[in-house]
């Protein structure tokens, strides 16, 4: 395996309660190699959000570290490019003003910017719409907009976190089809939070499965599907196997979540 | 055409506010005429817009609109210079917020105008005086709706933000003040009412300046005509400046 790019070591995070405090994270290491896919999945509540906000630098106070070609990073990087679960367009800048952003705050000239910012909204398949505003796209080109903004910084990494999560199955299918496109036309390192297990197999090398709360990496899969990959991939019998394969880890941990939420729930009834 | 099928087009729209004007400056009209409403106290609306040409002639309300113009200009440049930068410092410190903002809710409700014996001995019998007293009662709703502007900025523009390691003042100027811009806005436009209020308020007490002098020296000699007509003028004064607040906020926010 190749040096890893991205190294998350030894990661544990709590969060101060007024019953204790809970443990989000649990000693959770893995490493991604350079142009490697790798995918997270867990049920609600098992700390993927808590990890994405950790290794993107936006969540302090945790035990372990983050490293990026070894180099230990603290806060916000530059080599670390972040793709977020919300609508995150400026809605008061248009497509490729947008995208242009981070070359903006780079200081790039305008005329450079924006024929940067053209090739990346080429990217993801947004040419014509540059001049548009954020509320005249439908979802998944405002996500797209998102992804080509932060591909116009030129991250080493690409972290997403569920970036297709509010869009319908078909959307979410050929968006994910995009991204392949994408992650294999630049070499791009991504490491994707999701908890979409079509998505997971559909787009990744690897698939790091991890329990219910405290979140621990359960399984690592490895995605042995040939590349160049698309979303007719979904209907091969390889597919149906890694799916299912993850499924058995996966059921039993969302199964632990739902009576988690369900036992909560008839507790604060009985507290009443 | 339906009055649904009136409200898709803009100029539809605009034509049907104007005839229901006219449609109740008529029933205004009639109401004067069959005695319903005093005479002596309203005016003929026919009677106003015939005294305009004199008044524009005689009374070179022209000038007047342009005096008072200039006045709510400078405190609409005031309230946006202080009132953006003071609701900035409460949404920045939490200290400041939580112990001013319930001042600054009072201020909003304070009549400014009534203290004008103070502004007078501070500046004198001068434009400035006019300009401070609307400044200084336009300036509570820009401070709190500037706060509450940049508070309600969604967290996943901020984290865009930090993600791409902005300084305090690109976050600043580059997130939390296009989003908060509408709800800035609205500040400006309640504050710019406040603001004309007490302008017009001032010049007509202190028979000083404007359109609010004129106002005065027309009810003094009971020209009612003449006095409505000129109030008319501060209700231009008054749209005209609504306007060019909507036109700038569409040039900074083009769509929502």
């Amino acid at each position: 395996m190749a040096e890893a790019l991205l190294d998350v070591r030894n990661i544990t995070k709590r969060f101060a309660t007024s019953d204790g405090g809970i443990l989000a994270v649990d000693d959770v290491s893995f490493s991604v190699a350079p142009g490697e896919f790798v995918s997270i999945i867990g049920p609600s509540g098992c700390g993927k959000s808590t990890l994405f906000n950790i290794i993107g630098g936006l969540t302090g106070d945790y035990e372990g570290h983050v490293a990026v070609e070894g180099a230990t990073v603290v806060g916000t990087h530059p080599a670390i490019g972040m793709v977020f679960q919300e609508e995150s367009t400026f809605p008061w800048r248009t497509v490729e003003e947008n995208v242009a952003f981070p070359l903006e705050i780079g200081g790039m000239v305008r005329a450079a910017r924006m024929e940067r910012a053209a090739h990346f909204i080429a990217l993801v398949g947004l040419t014509g719409f540059e001049r548009r505003y954020p509320a005249e796209l439908s979802g998944g080109m405002r996500q797209r907009v998102a992804i080509a903004r932060t591909l116009a910084s030129e991250p080493r990494i690409l972290l997403m976190d569920e970036p297709f999560a509010a869009l319908d199955e078909q959307t979410r299918l050929l968006l994910g089809d995009k991204v392949l496109q994408i992650q294999q036309t630049l070499k791009q390192t991504t490491l994707l939070i999701t908890h979409n297990l079509t998505e997971a197999v559909q787009l990744s090398d690897r698939v790091l499965v991890m329990t219910y709360r405290p979140g621990r990496l359960k399984r690592s899969v490895t995605i042995d599907l040939p590349h160049p990959r698309d979303s007719e991939v979904v209907s091969s019998e390889a597919f149906g196997h890694y799916v299912a394969q993850i499924w058995q880890d996966l059921r039993e941990e969302a199964s632990r979540g739902i009576e988690d939420a369900e036992s909560r729930v008839r507790l604060r009834g009985a507290r009443r | 055409m339906t009055v649904r099928a009136l409200a898709r087009t803009r100029n539809g729209a605009r034509a049907f506010g104007i005839a229901t004007t006219v449609a109740a400056i008529a029933v205004v009209e009639g109401l004067i005429r069959g005695g319903a409403i005093n005479a002596y106290i309203v005016p003929l609306p026919t009677q106003i817009l015939a005294a305009l040409p004199r008044i524009i002639a005689e009374e070179h309300v022209l000038q007047r609109f342009w005096q008072t113009a200039q006045e709510v200009l400078w405190a609409s440049l005031l309230l946006a210079a202080f009132g953006i930068a003071l609701g900035a410092l409460l949404y920045r410190f939490r200290l400041l917020r939580q112990a001013f903002e319930a001042w600054v809710g009072a201020l909003a409700a304070a009549p400014i105008v009534l203290m004008y014996p103070l502004f007078l001995v501070i500046f004198g019998r001068s434009t400035t005086t006019i300009v401070m007293i609307g400044f200084a009662a336009g300036l509570a709703p820009v401070i709190l709706k500037t706060a509450e502007g940049l508070s309600g900025t969604r967290k996943v523009l901020i984290d865009v933000g930090r993600s791409f390691k902005l300084s305090p003042a690109q976050q600043f100027r580059k997130v939390l003040l296009p989003a908060a811009l509408p709800s800035v806005f609205v500040g400006l436009r309640l504050g710019l009412i406040f603001a004309m209020i007490n302008i017009v308020g001032v010049e007509f007490l202190i028979n000083f300046g404007g359109l609010g002098q004129l106002i005065n020296e027309l009810a003094e000699r009971y020209d009612l005509p003449g006095t409505y007509g000129a109030i008319l003028f501060v209700i231009l004064a008054s749209v005209t400046f609504f306007d060019l607040t909507a036109r700038i906020e569409r040039w900074l926010r083009p769509v929502e």
